[in-house]
């Protein structure tokens, strides 16, 4: 069982598979399945993303009328206009935001790692998929890539808000998703692991201050955050560039970050926006 | 290791909005329903720490409820738990708890019917992974990594022979086994980690066992 994202990396290059094709084995060999159970399980977890960003473009609208809306928004103007940063980085923007929608609304979503961060894995891969044209299959193991570092993530460090911050969660899922990309760009193992510790490196202190303890404001829009950089350390890493501090460092420079973190800003609420004049006033309009 | 799955990571399937303070407390509350063998009529839940500060934003009462209720974490009426526990006449009180705990998400669920009772702590590590830390006043410590049996029992001379003898006949190793007892004749627990899931009809036996007043397995 590979406990680092070095030993990850070793297994793929030194047997020359895929970083999917490491997980995939390895939960083989744990939960005694066979390839066909598991490829079935993880196609089901795609099936509900793929759903909820078709109801996300559809338009709707959280309990609190807090969030929603804002992926149709940003299709509309994709149509009408030319976007800045391009069709594929805020077509994945749109549909990362569109798939936390959907779970403020209560809908059905696939955690990963977590509901408040659930957005950034599928956002990415359903705009990628655009340009790359993956087959079925590669579709499934871009999950299974973003499950392999999510893997590390959680059993050194942290992936939840309480625990972390939102560097655990949003951190770790933009991360998750810049590791998938460059494996289904077609570039090797190590530079899925610069992806990933790229885009961690850009989300270490980031807190998890939800306005009124609801996960709306600020969640949906960082997981828009956490796509676009996802992409964007992507094709860094194709690119060629690395990152001086190796991922299994940054994965641990995030953990002692969360341990300093306090309290308050830790998914309790009481800290950060959510202790704005406007998030003091949102808090009191929704529970008085 | 925390985690042996990657469907801890990527999964799972849920009714959100919190994947530890809504599908873990769906978990918790689940656990505690299994534990309890029958359908609760009243709980009292106390929060601590993020559980206690973003409960009702986040969803965990009604999630713990659904849990309650048996609801698994992607079932539809998830978020209208509470007014289905409600009209079942369930009774549950949450205590929002200042005390200082290990981790931020924690629980503790008192949970039980006109006839029996169970107390738990169960801890939301974070993607809906959750571990249950102590039961009926004993601190449990579970690798997680292996299908677990939690068995209730009287301490009498037997008692332990007459659920490995089950074990043994269905052919289910054990990889790891302890045993507390409150007091000499007393309540005691028996945990149990074994390599296979274990069937419902191995369970009806262990029911059966002589001296078992309650048991439960924890999937891993």
């Amino acid at each position: 069982m590979f406990r680092t994202v070095a030993e990850l990396v070793e297994i793929a290059e030194k047997e020359n598979i895929f970083i999917s094709e490491v997980m995939i084995r390895q939960e083989m060999d744990v939960k005694e399945k066979t390839r066909e159970e598991v490829m079935a399980e993880m196609e089901k977890n795609l099936e509900v993303m793929e759903n909820a960003i078709e109801e996300s473009l559809q338009g709707v609208k959280s309990v609190t009328g807090l969030t929603g809306g804002d992926a149709v928004l940003i299709q509309n103007y994709m149509k009408e206009k030319t976007p800045l940063s391009g069709q594929l980085l805020l077509d994945a923007v749109s549909k990362a935001m569109g798939t936390n929608e959907v779970n403020a609304a209560m809908g059905t979503i696939c955690a990963t790692p977590t509901a408040g961060s659930a957005g950034c894995v599928p956002g990415t891969l359903f705009a990628v998929k655009n340009q790359l044209n993956p087959t079925r299959e590669q579709m499934i193991r871009y999950l299974f890539t973003a499950g392999a570092f999510g893997f590390v993530v959680a059993n050194n460090a942290f992936i939840s808000g309480a625990a972390g911050g939102c560097q655990a969660e949003v951190g770790s899922a933009g991360a998750m998703a810049a590791a998938a990309i460059v494996e289904m760009a077609g570039g090797t193992a190590q530079q899925s692991a610069d992806a990933f510790a790229m885009t961690l490196k850009n989300m270490l202190g980031l807190v998890c201050d939800p306005v009124a303890g609801l996960v709306e404001v600020p969640c949906v829009k960082r997981n828009a955050g956490g796509s676009a950089l996802a992409i964007v350390s992507a094709d860094m890493a194709l690119a060629g560039v690395t990152s001086r501090i190796p991922c299994d460092e940054v994965i641990g420079a995030m953990y002692r970050i969360g341990k300093t973190m306090p309290s308050a800003l830790r998914e309790t609420g009481e800290g950060g926006l959510a202790d704005t004049p406007t998030g003091r006033w949102l808090k009191e309009k929704i529970f008085g | 290791m925390k985690y042996n799955s990657v469907f801890d990571i990527i999964g799972p399937v849920m009714i959100g909005p919190s994947s530890s303070h809504t599908a873990g407390a769906a978990r918790i509350g689940k656990a505690a329903r299994n534990l309890l063998g029958e359908e609760p009529t009243w709980a009292k839940i106390h929060l601590y720490e993020s559980f206690a500060k973003t409960h009702k934003g986040h969803g965990t009462d009604f999630a713990l409820a659904g849990g309650l209720l048996g609801f698994e974490t992607d079932d539809p009426r998830m978020d209208q738990s509470l007014e289905i526990a409600k009209s079942k006449h369930m009774d549950i009180t949450f205590m929002e708890d200042t005390a200082a705990v290990d981790h931020p998400n924690t629980a503790r669920l008192i949970v039980g019917n006109d006839h029996t009772q169970v107390e738990l702590v169960g801890v939301s590590i974070g993607g809906g992974k959750v571990e249950i830390t102590e039961l009926n006043g004993f601190e449990l410590r579970l690798s997680g990594n292996h299908p677990a049996l939690l068995v209730m029992h009287n301490d009498r001379f037997g008692a332990i022979a007459s659920v490995t003898t089950i074990l043994a006949k269905h052919e289910i190793n054990i990889g790891h086994m302890e045993v507390n007892r409150k007091d000499v004749g007393d309540a005691a627990l028996m945990v149990i980690e074994v390599d296979q899931n274990i069937q419902e009809i191995i369970m009806r036996e262990l029911r059966e066992a002589a001296h078992i007043t309650n048991i439960c397995t924890i999937i891993s």
